[in-house]
């Protein structure tokens, strides 16, 4: 074969591979982004009306939409609720399986991943048969143990229904950080708790200042995924549990965004919040990981 | 004195560490097997002590969820969207993740790239974009020859699904394939095998330990997923989690509670035993670089 014949089958080899991905990626992925982008500009009240360019008037609303800010701070609570809840049992509970000698630990980590494989769909029955306040699991517990005046409206009550909505979130994402967490803590070397041992060093000194630094680049990892996912998460939870109510205390950003585009036929004023949200996400991602940032510690 | 002291700290640690570890399991495990038990309790079973085990098995609930709530006809819809959208995805990741990552030519570099920045795409902010644009070609196919074709498609779906996965999937084969070693394309080169046979006979047999881990998280996801669903399939063509949808919907008017524990039964069940079956692999191959949501 000759050398330019073999470039020519080279360079087809590669387009066939290729251009099907790409073609869905860009139909797919890459125009709808740009859309949710370009429709923020107009103003759009349903599907047969004609679009109208209206430039940053949307963003201008949202400013100003009690909703929407009400939407905001829901979400900036689940996000740092969840993240500090699920980190502190997912690290805790990574570091036992890993460091201890236990009956059973291998049934444990099975178990606690179980809730990452259901739908949150399922996830959000599950959580209202929990919280039914007639007969649900939580009220009849605190029944049994004679505590009737810690039972609740968990999702009738505007004050407390969106800590019971984290609740769901918590112990959804608990068994996935956690086995996370355990493949990072199983790299470290085993001498490094003896040594500290030796040195008369606690369990949980050990943990403080060997697992925690070792890992640290790991952790640092997982708080960009806790701010994507509880806003992802949140919002398939809250449409399939509370549909934002009781009077929108659990309306979070995403839900509010659907809400506006599709009961609302406002599609312009929708993905303005989604080009918020969008953005909002990424910048705190960033400036979290900025501020987390140390020496990574080799070992 | 000292040795017993330390020794009594111990074994209340230890006693403390099994005590955190069955809590956590009993939060998981109760509600999960609660679900099953409420699936066979008959309607009034549901007021009253929740904790008391069902009288018998009443299976018309099952009867009920499959038939009157249309579960079956979901069910269905479910296997061939999923189905379809892991066939798509692997015939067309396959090769792009195997040339990204083993070929270097003009632009290979910032194709990477683009991929890669497909990580950050949610799909819960594109699916209104991605509906409108279906209805978008909907309304002209319909202008030339009156008929709807891309809104409630389940080959539309399983298309659109696995676009969405493209760039885990991509992202995870490229990594696997980077480590493998370039002598066997070499060898397969000098025996006079070309791109193509290269690939399907040395290549990608060779990536099936990957394959496995994609096919296995991808179809939780796809299995699971319901805001795509929801919003691209307005008709009759639902899948399992937006009947479920609609179930609990229906509960919430307290009408019937059997049929709505079947439904969720029938949604968690094969996630359920696909997990029992290779849960090693699956939380292993998650520190490969798994995401959800």
């Amino acid at each position: 074969m000759s050398y330019l014949s073999k470039k020519m089958a080279r360079s087809i080899f590669i387009a066939v591979c290729i251009s099907p991905a790409l073609l869905l990626f860009i139909l797919f992925m890459v125009v709808p982004t740009f859309e949710v982008f370009r429709m923020s500009l107009y103003r759009w009240g349903g599907l047969s009306s004609t679009q109208q360019f209206v430039g940053l008037d949307n963003f201008q609303i949202l400013w100003n939409d009690m909703q929407f800010i009400q939407s905001f701070q829901n979400t900036i609570l689940l996000i740092v609720l969840v993240a500090i809840v699920t980190m502190f049992f997912s690290l805790v509970f990574a570091a036992i399986l890993t460091r201890e000698k236990l009956i059973g630990g291998n049934f444990f980590r099975v178990i606690f991943y179980i809730p990452n494989i259901l739908s949150i769909v399922v996830i959000a029955g599950i959580f209202s048969a929990i919280y039914n306040p007639e007969n649900g699991l939580l009220n009849s517990i605190f029944g049994i143990f004679n505590l009737e005046n810690w039972q609740q409206l968990w999702l009738g009550n505007q004050d407390i229904v969106i800590y019971s909505v984290a609740g769901a979130l918590v112990w959804q994402a608990i068994g996935y950080y956690m086995v996370m967490y355990m493949s990072s803590m199983a790299g470290i070397p085993a001498s490094y708790y003896e040594a500290a041992a030796l040195e008369g060093a606690g369990k949980i000194k050990q943990f403080t200042a060997i697992t925690l630094p070792l890992i640290w680049n790991n952790i640092r990892t997982t708080m960009a995924f806790y701010i994507i996912s509880t806003i992802n998460l949140s919002f398939l939870l809250v449409m399939a549990m509370t549909g934002g109510g009781p009077n929108g205390s659990t309306e979070v950003f995403l839900s509010y965004m659907y809400d506006q585009a599709y009961s609302n036929s406002t599609y312009g004023y929708g993905m303005a919040i989604g080009v918020v949200v969008f953005t909002f996400s990424f910048l705190l991602a960033a400036i979290v990981s900025q501020i987390t940032k140390r020496d990574v510690l080799e070992y | 004195m000292k040795k017993t002291k330390r020794i009594r700290t111990e074994t209340l640690f230890k006693l403390f560490i099994y005590v955190a570890l069955i809590v956590l399991a009993i939060s998981i495990i109760v509600p999960v097997a609660w679900v099953f038990l409420a699936s066979i309790k008959e309607n009034a079973e549901f007021y009253g002590n929740p904790w008391a085990f069902p009288a018998d098995m009443h299976i018309k609930n099952f009867v009920e969820a499959f038939i009157e709530a249309n579960m079956g006809q979901y069910l269905l819809n479910s296997v061939i969207v999923t189905s379809l959208a892991l066939f798509f995805l692997l015939i067309i990741a396959l090769p792009a993740a195997y040339v990204l990552s083993r070929f270097k030519f003009f632009g290979s570099g910032l194709l990477n790239t683009f991929v890669k920045a497909g990580l950050f795409i949610n799909v819960s902010y594109i699916a209104v974009p991605i509906f409108l644009l279906l209805l978008g070609w909907d309304n002209e196919l319909r202008a030339l020859i009156g008929e709807d074709f891309f809104l409630n498609n389940r080959v539309m779906l399983g298309l659109i699904y696995a676009s969405t996965a493209l760039p885990f999937t991509i992202f995870l084969l490229s990594s696997y394939f980077e480590t493998l070693p370039s002598d066997f394309e070499e060898a397969a080169n000098i025996d006079g095998a070309g791109y193509f046979r290269t690939m399907f006979s040395v290549m990608l047999p060779m990536a099936m330990p990957s394959i496995v881990i994609v096919i296995l998280f991808n179809f939780l996801l796809f299995w699971n997923e319901y805001i795509l669903a929801l919003t691209i399939m307005p008709g009759e063509n639902k899948t399992l989690p937006v009947g479920l949808l609609n179930l609990l919907a229906a509960e919430r008017a307290a009408v019937n509670y059997g049929p709505m524990y079947a439904g969720m039964v029938i949604v968690m069940l094969p996630t359920l035993i696909l997990y029992i079956i290779v849960q090693k692999r699956l939380t292993e191959g998650m520190t490969v670089g798994g995401v959800k949501g």
